[in-house]
């Protein structure tokens, strides 16, 4: 850690990793209610544990965003950031706005947009903690070095923010309420999030490959115009539906289909870096999630997507479990484990120790990314059915879903391999100290390369 | 590519060719906001009874089980046609009692079955939510679902 400033990160990345697990635990009991209905029902019924599955999902990404932010923009601008003291109050609005947001969801006070259920002054609460972190950001970046990172970093979370402002326009016209619903959530995390991801994988590379910045930053450029080429207009694969023009099946099928562009753009990067890059940097778990996590997002984001984008298809697969499945994939590979892979570089730095809980995180990379991988493939046969199903034969909804258990029943033994997982990950970086497995010392050939 | 494709070159190419997109999709949107206004929502009144039977359905998040014109979760049976699928979409007050009925049944409380919660809701909310369903149900959503299934 060369700036002390970058210690607020630190406390960001636990916070997260808290909200990670009762995210996933929320998603194994959602999932448990597929196989068991009665299971709670009366207490916390299912809209309840959705609703605190995603939730949490969002917000600890945010907050991993954030730290992401406040630890690499030091580095990056060269100098501490600007005030730590804002950076804290930021940590602690957040925090009281997500513990009052699960406590009104659990007594049944909440909004009834999908995943903007939050109460109006968390709303706030979030617009408040989000003009203080730009603020902070902001001026720290511009007293320092400017850096193409920084610049997509920064372009990202400000427009994310700006189009928070979404999350409060409600029209009672329920075609209109959905567009601008879209407005916050596509051009989340099918345009700006990319930014953010973009940035971190960039600055990832740098770090762990030693490949020349020049070169980093002029793929990082290509990977982000790319991504709001597509990705902009692709909005209109959202469109098809819900009481718009026809033109967004045309316009939303040829933009979205290049989604995928971005992608595998991150995907080839990470790898023809890691081929380029002459250093042998000791996080190897780290380089195991950043490679990770570009190629699961080229898969869950990129082709899972592209599987039903086309309008011809999605009139079919719309809001199926294909959808669900592309949801689950796409989430995870590009944001939790892009998350991952930053807090995993970040910890043993915050913490002052070589990186030594290597094993026990790898571990933990298969164990959630074949769980993910899993439900994923389970997911995607449920859809098929149910598409045949109940979309071309025209079977009532919940006779096909009886027809879907054994899938339920595979998708919650794989919730179980990434909750566990996901605890073995948190484990590794808050508890172990050592260690697990003694590396060898010998050291490596030489020459076989040249 | 590195010497046609400089840094400062990919640079301008990504703030440019955004601030281009940007511009199109804002203004694609803004005629969409017409059309729905205008065209495919235009065929029953946004009353004040329709906003109301929004704000029920918001109140209780019906959309973390359900889907409406495919959107929601994934747990229970689609609603944007559920008024074409009951067969009373032209007639507002079986529509109502149809929903009265359906909704005081619940919980089902069957070993297996997926539950549906009891809603306190009043008669009068009860309408309004039934003709925000008749409401959701006449929009023009490009002949979507495939199937009264929904």
């Amino acid at each position: 850690m060369k700036y002390q400033t970058q210690k607020v990160a630190y406390a960001y990345f636990l916070v997260a990793m808290g909200l990670f697990g009762i995210q996933v635990l929320g998603g194994l009991l959602a999932g448990w209610v597929y196989i068991s209905p009665n299971t709670l029902s009366e207490v916390l019924p299912f809209n309840i544990i959705r609703m605190i599955h995603t939730n949490a999902l969002i917000v600890w990404l945010l907050l991993g965003f954030f730290g992401a932010a406040y630890f690499l923009i030091p580095e990056e601008s060269e100098r501490e950031i600007w005030s730590v003291k804002l950076a804290y109050l930021q940590l602690i609005i957040l925090v009281v706005g997500t513990l009052g947001a699960v406590g009104s969801y659990l007594v049944g006070i909440h909004g009834g947009r999908e995943f903007l259920e939050q109460p109006l002054w968390v709303k706030f609460g979030i617009l408040v903690a989000a003009v203080i972190f730009l603020l902070n950001i902001s001026v720290t970046v511009l007293a320092g070095r400017k850096t193409a990172i920084t610049g997509v970093l920064l372009t990202g979370l400000w427009l994310l923010s700006l189009l928070w402002i979404f999350a409060f326009i409600n029209p009672d016209n329920l075609s209109l309420d959905k567009m601008y619903w879209w407005f916050v959530v596509h051009l989340w995390v099918e345009g700006t999030w990319e930014l953010v991801m973009a940035a971190i994988l960039a600055f990832l590379m740098l770090k762990l490959t030693g490949v020349d910045r020049e070169v980093v930053e002029k793929w990082l450029y290509v990977i982000v115009a790319t991504a709001l080429f597509s990705g902009i207009l692709g909005t209109g694969h959202h469109f098809y539906w819900i009481g718009l023009p026809e033109y967004w099946q045309w316009t939303g099928s040829i933009f979205s289909a290049f989604e995928v562009v971005p992608f595998f753009a991150m995907m080839s990067f990470a790898f023809i870096m890691v081929w380029k890059g002459r250093r042998t940097h000791p996080n190897k778990a780290a380089l195991l999630w950043a490679l990770g996590s570009a190629v699961v997002a080229f898969f869950g984001a990129g082709v899972w997507g592209f599987l039903h984008t086309f309008h011809g298809v999605n009139f079919y697969t719309h809001g199926t479990q294909i959808t669900a499945a592309h949801g689950h994939l796409a989430f995870y590979g590009a944001y939790v484990a892009m998350n991952l892979a930053i807090i995993t570089y970040a910890m043993p730095l915050l913490r002052g120790r070589a990186p030594y809980n290597q094993v026990l995180n790898m571990v933990s990379f298969w164990l959630m990314t074949g769980g993910m991988a899993f439900m994923t493939f389970v997911l995607t046969f449920a859809g098929t059915i149910q598409t045949h199903m109940q979309r071309i034969v025209g079977d009532y909804y919940m006779d096909v879903q009886d027809q879907l258990g054994l899938f339920y029943v595979m998708r919650f033994g794989a919730g179980i391999a990434v909750v566990l997982g996901a605890i073995l990950f948190i484990y590794s970086q808050v508890v172990v100290r050592r260690e697990v497995i003694t590396p060898n010392t010998m050291p490596e050939p030489v020459g076989e390369a040249s | 590519m590195s010497e046609i494709l400089t840094k400062s070159r990919a640079r301008n190419i990504f703030y440019g060719g955004s601030l281009f997109f940007v511009v199109v999709f804002v203004a694609m949107t803004i005629h969409s906001h017409r059309y729905v206004v205008n065209v495919s929502t235009a065929g029953m009144p946004l009353s004040p009874e329709v906003i109301l039977g929004k704000h029920v359905w918001e109140r209780h998040s019906c959309i973390n089980c359900h889907t409406l014109h495919g959107e929601g979760a994934y747990f229970a049976p689609e609603l944007g046609n559920v008024m074409t699928r009951w067969g009373v979409m032209d007639d507002p007050e079986t529509a109502f009692e149809t929903l009265d009925g359906w909704m005081a049944a619940q919980p089902s409380g069957i070993e297996g079955r997926r539950q549906m919660p009891l809603f306190k809701i009043t008669p009068e909310e009860m309408r309004a939510l039934a003709e925000f369903l008749r409401w959701a149900d006449q929009t023009d959503t490009q002949g979507w679902p495939p199937t009264d299934a929904g």
